[in-house]
């Protein structure tokens, strides 16, 4: 294909992803560096139904001459970047100078907002994602042994938790882990401890997120490996058999290897989707607890004073960071064996 | 027979718009376009429902009633000309249009059509009416009398009573979580702090400016005895929203509440509880704390505010509409469903609570600019101190820091 032609062929998505991905992150930056005016600050006398008091109130006219001489805000620089809801440096810096050991600085910094996210959102990621691979890769060996007659209906009900809305499924589960409900009453008999509770600890309730994390993304990696299943070369299968394998030495030495791709992709797609957590979150009324990057981004776009645009975009923007940090090492991998299968 | 059809379509409209007229006649709009924002419960309901009686042919009318009003308000009223029309607000998201200026001063209205409203039904800010109430809501106690009775103590007033009566119900092994408020991280936590600060007297502010001054004896005891109360209510606490609450009530697993009065209709009804624990329910006035004269409550309003970006037509037409909307005619069959602050409402049982809580001058929710940012950094920063994993002082200081950021962010503080 000669150039001109590709780009002709490519000019539609490439069109589409620079208007839909492209200005977005770029507006997403410009916001990011702004903050809002200077709001000019009167005071007044408020009046309602139980009395009036002495209170404070903005000054329209004079903060919207502010605002039209200049629409963006003030700029910032890199300000919110480095305020305490996200990096803190200088709240990092008090810490480090008053902890006597390592461990006290690290509960201080974990009283952050944004490194208390953070760490949510990496232990998720990281525990989430390779059980999703081991469990998927289960999951798939098992229903190919299946007798032709069942593995429909198995793998239509094997789906499922990935067709439920991610909201309605955390819900659902939520529900069923109450003192009341059905889990988490049968817990509560299984271990004889009449107060316990899934939702009041910090680590039962990262479990139970984990727990519906894999639950969730299972069905994907499962639907995946199970059509990779059905390219296994059944002839390298029988040689092995021949040569004596048994059944784990197969899935070890012949389908493991032929599914590495698909390894690579999964792990891809579940490291972005993971990182970017935040259904469950919600869905468990888990913010005590645990809270995600997603959360914070969604938490200063709900505040009750207004939205706090500049500090969302900042979040975004280190989550776009983020993933490109975690998505490094395995897009070099795959460029590296592009490059030797073209050599 | 096509003449015939057209015979039959010619009256059926001369019969619609003899109907139109009839139920419109009564506000004398004849043009304009009405579109209401509002919040989803009941009472407003009722008010939506009698507002759309004045939309007579010329009139466009729409309304959405939805939980997530807060969250659309400020970009539908943005917009020139707005989506909606007319916003029903409460004391707490009032402040995000008025920081914006989105809504339009009222006094030119009300002199012209609003002679059926009394004074304190209006909400002014800087000499200016900004908004028309016409409901009252409070957190208050609920208490369960026979349960209280079989425990041997009193209806409690004060919170370290309630203390003192929710030991004595678990002593007596008649219940083993017997409190619950709406203690769920986020806004329900840090109204619940809120209350509790204002009830030993606390100060969200340096007077006349937007520095915070929280963390001090007020914050710290409103703290400790946030923490004292929920040691009686159920593990799950800090999930708890008013929905969780008033559903732990109807199933009598609690016996002390502090909940909203807008749940006593629904508590009170004959659904989703049994007779055992509505006869026994009972809704008393907001205690004090900390041997303070203030409830350790916050008396809120729901009112209803017109667009700035509207035609003044339009605003007139959503204006009149309004005011039919909250007749006195609107408490009919509605009398319990709220607090109603219109001429002719009579307190039942459901109202008690907001009734007595409002004749013991508690202090309304603060109306100020940048308090919506000390309430998000108040639900955000707090559960650490609830799960007892940090300390009241460094809760507070945490409060500060973060409401400080987002206050400088806002362009409240240099």
């Amino acid at each position: 294909m000669t150039h001109g032609t590709f780009l002709k062929f490519i000019f539609p998505s490439l069109a589409a992803m620079l208007l839909f991905i492209a200005l977005p992150i770029v507006s997403v930056v410009v916001q990011s560096l702004h903050v809002e005016h200077e709001q000019v600050l009167i005071t007044t006398e408020n009046c309602g139904p139980f009395g009036c008091t002495p209170s404070t109130t903005i000054d329209q006219e004079a903060t919207q001459a502010l605002r039209d001489a200049e629409p963006l805000g003030r700029f910032n620089g890199l300000g919110t970047y480095f305020n305490r809801s996200h990096l803190a440096t200088t709240e990092i810096g008090i810490a480090w100078r008053a902890s006597d050991s390592l461990g006290e600085f690290f509960g201080r910094v974990m009283n952050l907002p944004f490194y208390k996210a953070l760490a949510f959102t990496l232990a998720y990621t990281f525990i989430v994602t390779p059980l999703v691979l081991i469990l998927g890769l289960m999951i798939a060996l098992a229903v190919n042994a299946l007798p032709r007659i069942v593995k429909g209906p198995t793998i239509f009900f094997t789906l499922l938790p990935m067709i439920v809305t991610p909201l309605i499924g955390s819900l659902i589960l939520f529900w069923m882990i109450d003192a009341r409900g059905i889990l988490g009453a049968s817990l509560q008999n299984l271990f004889d401890d009449p107060n316990l509770s899934l939702k009041a600890s910090p680590t039962l309730t990262w479990i139970t997120l984990f727990v519906y994390g894999v639950w969730h993304s299972a069905p994907f990696a499962f639907i995946v490996f199970y059509a990779g299943l059905q390219t296994v070369s059944e002839e390298t299968l029988e040689a092995a058999m021949i040569d004596g394998a048994s059944r784990w030495q197969r899935v070890r030495h012949v389908t493991i290897p032929h599914l590495m791709p698909l390894v690579i992709f999964i792990t891809l797609i579940q490291l972005m989707d993971n990182f970017r957590v935040f259904e469950p979150i919600v869905g468990f009324s888990a913010e005590a607890n645990a809270t995600s990057l997603s959360w914070i981004i969604f938490d200063d776009l709900r505040n009750e004073a207004g939205a706090l645009f500049g500090s969302a975009a900042a979040t975004s923007v280190l989550t776009i960071i983020g993933i490109a940090i975690l998505l490094t090492p395995v897009v070099v991998r795959t460029w590296r064996d592009f490059n030797r299968k073209a050599v | 027979m096509s003449k015939m059809n057209t015979l039959i379509g010619a009256s059926a409209l001369a019969l619609t718009a003899g109907m139109a007229f009839a139920e419109g006649h009564g506000c004398g709009i004849e043009n304009g376009r009405i579109s209401i924002l509002s919040n989803d419960f009941p009472a407003l309901r009722a008010v939506v429902e009698r507002a759309q009686t004045c939309a007579t042919d010329g009139i466009e009318f729409s309304a959405n009633q939805t939980t997530e009003h807060k969250d659309i308000q400020v970009a539908a009223l943005s917009a020139n000309p707005s989506e909606y029309t007319a916003a029903v607000v409460a004391n707490g998201s009032i402040l995000p249009l008025l920081n914006e200026g989105l809504i339009r001063p009222l006094d030119d209205l009300i002199a012209e059509h609003g002679q059926s409203l009394s004074p304190t039904q209006m909400i002014t800010i800087d000499g200016q009416v900004m908004a028309i109430a016409f409901m009252a809501n409070a957190q208050h106690l609920f208490v369960r009398t026979d349960i209280l009775e079989q425990a041997g103590v009193e209806i409690p007033t004060t919170y370290e009573e309630v203390i003192e009566a929710s030991a004595a119900i678990e002593d007596a092994g008649i219940m083993d979580d017997p409190f619950a408020m709406n203690t769920q991280v986020g806004w329900n936590l840090a109204e619940e702090f809120v209350n509790m600060y204002l009830g030993y007297g606390g100060e969200f502010f340096e007077p006349g400016t937007a520095n915070v001054a929280i963390n001090n004896e007020a914050g710290i005891a409103a703290l400790e005895m946030l923490r004292s109360l929920n040691e009686y209510a159920d593990p799950d606490f800090l999930t708890f929203d008013s929905n969780a609450t008033s559903a732990l009530w109807e199933s009598g697993e609690i016996a002390i509440a502090t909940m909203w009065g807008s749940r006593g209709a629904t508590i009170l009804d004959e659904e989703g509880s049994t007779d055992e624990v509505t006869s026994a329910t009972q809704l008393v006035g907001a205690p004090t704390v900390g041997g303070g004269e203030r409830p350790a409550s916050t008396l809120w309003w729901d009112g209803f505010t017109i667009a700035s970006n509207i035609s003044d037509e339009d605003a007139e037409a959503t204006f009149i509409a309004m005011v039919n909307g909250i007749d006195p005619a609107v408490m009919d069959g509605n009398m319990d469903a709220a607090v109603w602050l219109i001429e002719g409402y009579q307190p039942g049982p459901a109202a008690e609570g907001v009734a007595a809580t409002a004749q013991s001058s508690t202090a309304p929710y603060p109306m100020l600019p940048y308090m919506g940012l000390l309430h998000t950094a108040l639900g955000n920063e707090l559960a650490d101190f609830m799960q007892g994993s940090e300390s009241a002082e460094q809760a507070l200081a945490d409060t500060e820091a973060a409401y400080t950021t987002a206050a400088r962010e806002q362009g409240y503080l240099q």
